[in-house]
């Protein structure tokens, strides 16, 4: 038994550190780190940056740009990407979009859109949820019925990251309503955001961030060409996709990032004249969370371990999920914890100024965060799906 | 990375947990623990036989020479079969005291007799007002004659009523460090207070007594002993995190068994997602602690420096003792009734999930020694 990377692979990855070191621009570090609002073109510059460097899209068979890396190499580099702060790439194309495609996708899909993920040319978005269909995603309703070669969409997504920022979005549509099985009425749709009937309305969240939309539908062509697999196997290629690639689900290097720095802030703020880091009720809190974090560590490098041999990674992945979001959450606690009064400030008035104090970023990303275990399957869901496909109930 | 076990080590899974179920099932560790002796001398007999008492000693006093990484599954198994023999106590504290600071002669004298199934030792170092400070040790070694004069109380010394042969530590009067000493249980001013524990084990209070002892007796150098306190019980904390995790996996088996049997409603309880997501959490809670086992005996082999070794041993102890609290009050509770009663297995390894939850320092303890380390 033998916790630590092998030889070649701190090879590999002081190879990472280094050339991330050396290639991530210092405005976008900074941005990261305090936490600043990310734009489309910081989110594009960083993508073109990997791509250019051939690393945008580790997993994908080489002959579209992967880099055949195996899946230590494409943990670690992930890792270290958390780790040193990069933009996050968006993975609504890159990773979900060209997955389906790479498995049902035709021949002309795959040259029609997969390079064009890979530069950075389009950006997509994903429209699973409805306003009556969250985690129960099969009762969704939009509508697409077929008119000779194109389907006409009507219906409403909602919850759409960053669907202001795209070009495309790939979305399940319900192609028939009859079926008695309602999973087997669906259809997996990719549909120009330009395209006449589509609008897009911003959902402000409590962090007063726009992150998220509503997008509508009304009377939007969308040609057969666009579907992806057969007609009624749209959930088909929803289930490949939610068990696809989430080993990086627990966003260890990020985390640790973020721990190194809930002490910098706990070592700077003072408590009776001293840091509040050597008071040993928070001191606890930071120990606990650390002592978790290690935990998920080495779990995700166990499970990892496991898919050595070829194993497809299973629910396991819930695991790493629902422990990485809950860290995730504990550390933005923390951090406004650690601010105390001046987590208070959030927006300066007109003409105040600028906040010196890094400290005022804090309590709206604590607020922020609260969406990590809700997103992507919540945690209630994971746990529904460890206890049913781990434990047989 | 690697998180297998090594052919010899899965060999050694293997044949344990074939004795295990062979001589050890839950009916006959019942009747161990209510024999008079309260462990069984056929079973230690055995573990000779197998070579598990000399798994972690040299080969010149006929060991395997193998360290925690090479007990992690033998403690795993017991844990999960909640074997009451001193198997730590001997293995994991008392000959390791022996085996690491002993001079040769000490070590003929003591490692093949331990290897042999014919001598069990104890560790008696906590007293009354020492909580878990390793530190914190008042019983006094004196010289006297060629040897020493050893007096204090020690308490809750496991193992001890089955050990032959005690460590003992004590402050020496002359130069006020912590000494190791090779004490014979029978010795001279030597009473114990035997007891039960509430998880079965076989352990006693010590009053030392003008205990005289020879010069041949002292392990280690005078008065310089705390590091190896230190060391040992690191590594036999580790090993209780191993044993920790075989009981865990045995509370959630056994937990979840019940909730596809059990039926209230008309249906098995493993039907209601209040419950499942309770049982979900009792498996993320093993795969936790399962990892932090891993990382504790690893670093008990390998750490590079003494605080390296503390920090990641205490950081393992404080998410086991979480777990073993959780996951042990969770399994009574998914259990219902039957889970309070003595005919359960699962009450017993509620019973031995407390206590080694606090076995070696509780989460508050290893806290605050995870921060300063």
């Amino acid at each position: 038994m033998d916790l630590n990377y092998s030889a070649e692979e701190l090879a590999f990855r002081d190879q990472m550190r280094a050339w991330l070191e050396a290639n991530l621009p210092d405005d976008l570090r900074r941005k990261v780190a305090d936490y600043g609002r990310l734009s489309k073109d910081d989110l594009m510059r960083w993508h073109r940056i990997l791509a250019k460097a051939g690393w945008v899209a580790p997993a994908w068979p080489r002959e579209w740009g992967g880099t055949g890396w195996n899946v230590a190499q494409r943990y670690i580099f992930e890792e270290e990407c958390g780790y040193v702060g990069t933009p996050p790439l968006i993975p609504f194309g890159l990773t979900m979009c060209a997955a389906v495609l790479l498995r049902f996708g035709t021949e002309a899909q795959k040259k029609r859109f997969l390079p064009r993920i890979y530069n950075g040319d389009d950006f997509w978005c994903q429209g699973y949820s409805e306003p009556g269909s969250g985690s129960d995603l099969a009762s969704l309703k939009t509508r697409a019925v077929r008119h000779e070669d194109h389907y006409v969409v009507n219906g409403q997504k909602t919850w759409t990251t960053l669907a202001h920022y795209a070009d495309w979005i790939f979305c399940l549509v319900r192609t028939d309503p009859g079926v008695e099985k309602r999973q087997e009425g669906i259809s997996f749709l990719l549909i120009d955001m330009k395209t006449p009937g589509i609008s897009v309305r911003p959902l402000i969240l409590m962090d007063g961030e726009h992150e998220v939309n509503e997008v509508f539908f009304d009377d939007v062509k969308v040609p057969v060409e666009n579907r992806v697999h057969e007609e009624g196997k749209g959930w088909t290629v929803a289930k490949y996709l939610l068990g696809y690639e989430r080993l990086t689900s627990g966003r260890i290097g990020a985390s640790k990032r973020e721990l190194a720095k809930l002490k910098e802030i706990a070592s700077k703020q003072m408590k009776d004249g001293r840091p509040l880091i050597g008071d040993a009720r928070f001191r606890d809190k930071v120990s606990r969370l650390e002592v978790e974090l290690t935990a998920l560590e080495i779990t995700n490098l166990r499970f990892l371990d496991q898919l050595r041999g070829g194993r497809v990674p299973g629910p396991e992945v819930s695991i790493l999920k629902i422990k990485g979001t809950e860290i995730q959450q504990a550390l933005t606690e923390l951090m406004m914890q650690a601010a105390g009064p001046l987590a208070q400030p959030f927006r300066p008035l007109d003409g105040a100024g600028d906040f010196d104090e890094f400290t005022a970023g804090l309590a709206p990303r604590y607020c922020n965060f609260r969406k990590t275990t809700i997103y992507a399957g919540s945690n209630e869901i994971q746990r529904n799906i460890i206890s049913k496909a781990i434990l047989g109930l | 990375m690697n998180f297998d076990y090594n052919e010899e080590q899965q060999l050694l899974a293997d044949s344990v947990r074939r004795f295990i179920r062979k001589d050890y099932d839950f009916e006959s560790r019942k009747k161990i623990v209510a024999s008079a002796e309260g462990w069984s001398e056929k079973a230690w007999g055995t573990f000779a036989e197998m070579g598990l008492l000399g798994l972690p000693f040299s080969p010149d006093y006929g060991g395997f020479g193998g360290g925690a990484v090479d007990l992690m599954s033998v403690m795993e198994s017991f844990g999960e079969a909640l074997v009451v023999e001193p198997y730590l106590a001997t293995v994991g504290l008392g000959a390791q005291f022996v085996a690491r600071a002993g001079t040769a002669a000490q070590k003929k004298r003591i490692l093949p007799q331990v290897v042999a199934g014919k001598l069990k030792m104890a560790f008696a170092q906590t007293e009354k007002d020492a909580r878990y400070n390793l530190a914190q040790v008042a019983a006094t070694a004196r010289k006297a004659g060629g040897g020493w004069q050893l007096d204090g109380g020690k308490c809750a010394v496991i193992g001890a009523p089955i050990a032959e042969m005690l460590v003992v530590s004590a402050r020496s009067a002359d130069a006020g460090g912590i000494s190791l000493f090779l004490v014979e249980r029978e010795a001279k001013g030597v009473a114990l207070k035997p007891y039960r524990t509430v998880d079965e084990l076989r352990a006693a209070d010590i009053s030392l007594e003008g205990v005289t002892v020879g010069a041949d007796a002292l392990l280690g150098k005078e008065g310089a002993a705390l590091a190896l306190i230190e060391e040992v019980v690191d590594c036999a904390t580790a090993l209780l995190c191993a044993e920790a995790v075989g009981a865990i996996k045995y509370a959630n088996d056994a937990t979840l068994e019940y909730m596809k049997t059990r039926k209230q409603f008309g249906v098995p309880i493993g039907m209601f997602q209040a419950l499942q997501h309770r049982i979900v959490d009792m498996v993320i809670s093993y795969e936790q602690a399962k990892s932090m086992a891993c990382l504790a005996c690893t670093k008990a082999d390998a750490a590079s420096d003494a605080r390296e070794r503390a920090r990641s041993i205490s950081a393992a102890k404080i998410k086991i003792a979480d777990a073993c609290r959780h996951v042990s009050q969770e399994a009574v509770q998914l259990h219902g009734a039957m889970g309070m009663t003595e005919e359960l297995k699962v009450s017993h390894t509620f019973r031995r999930l407390t206590m080694i939850a606090q076995q070696f320092g509780d989460a508050d303890h290893h806290l605050e020694r995870f921060a300063k380390a």
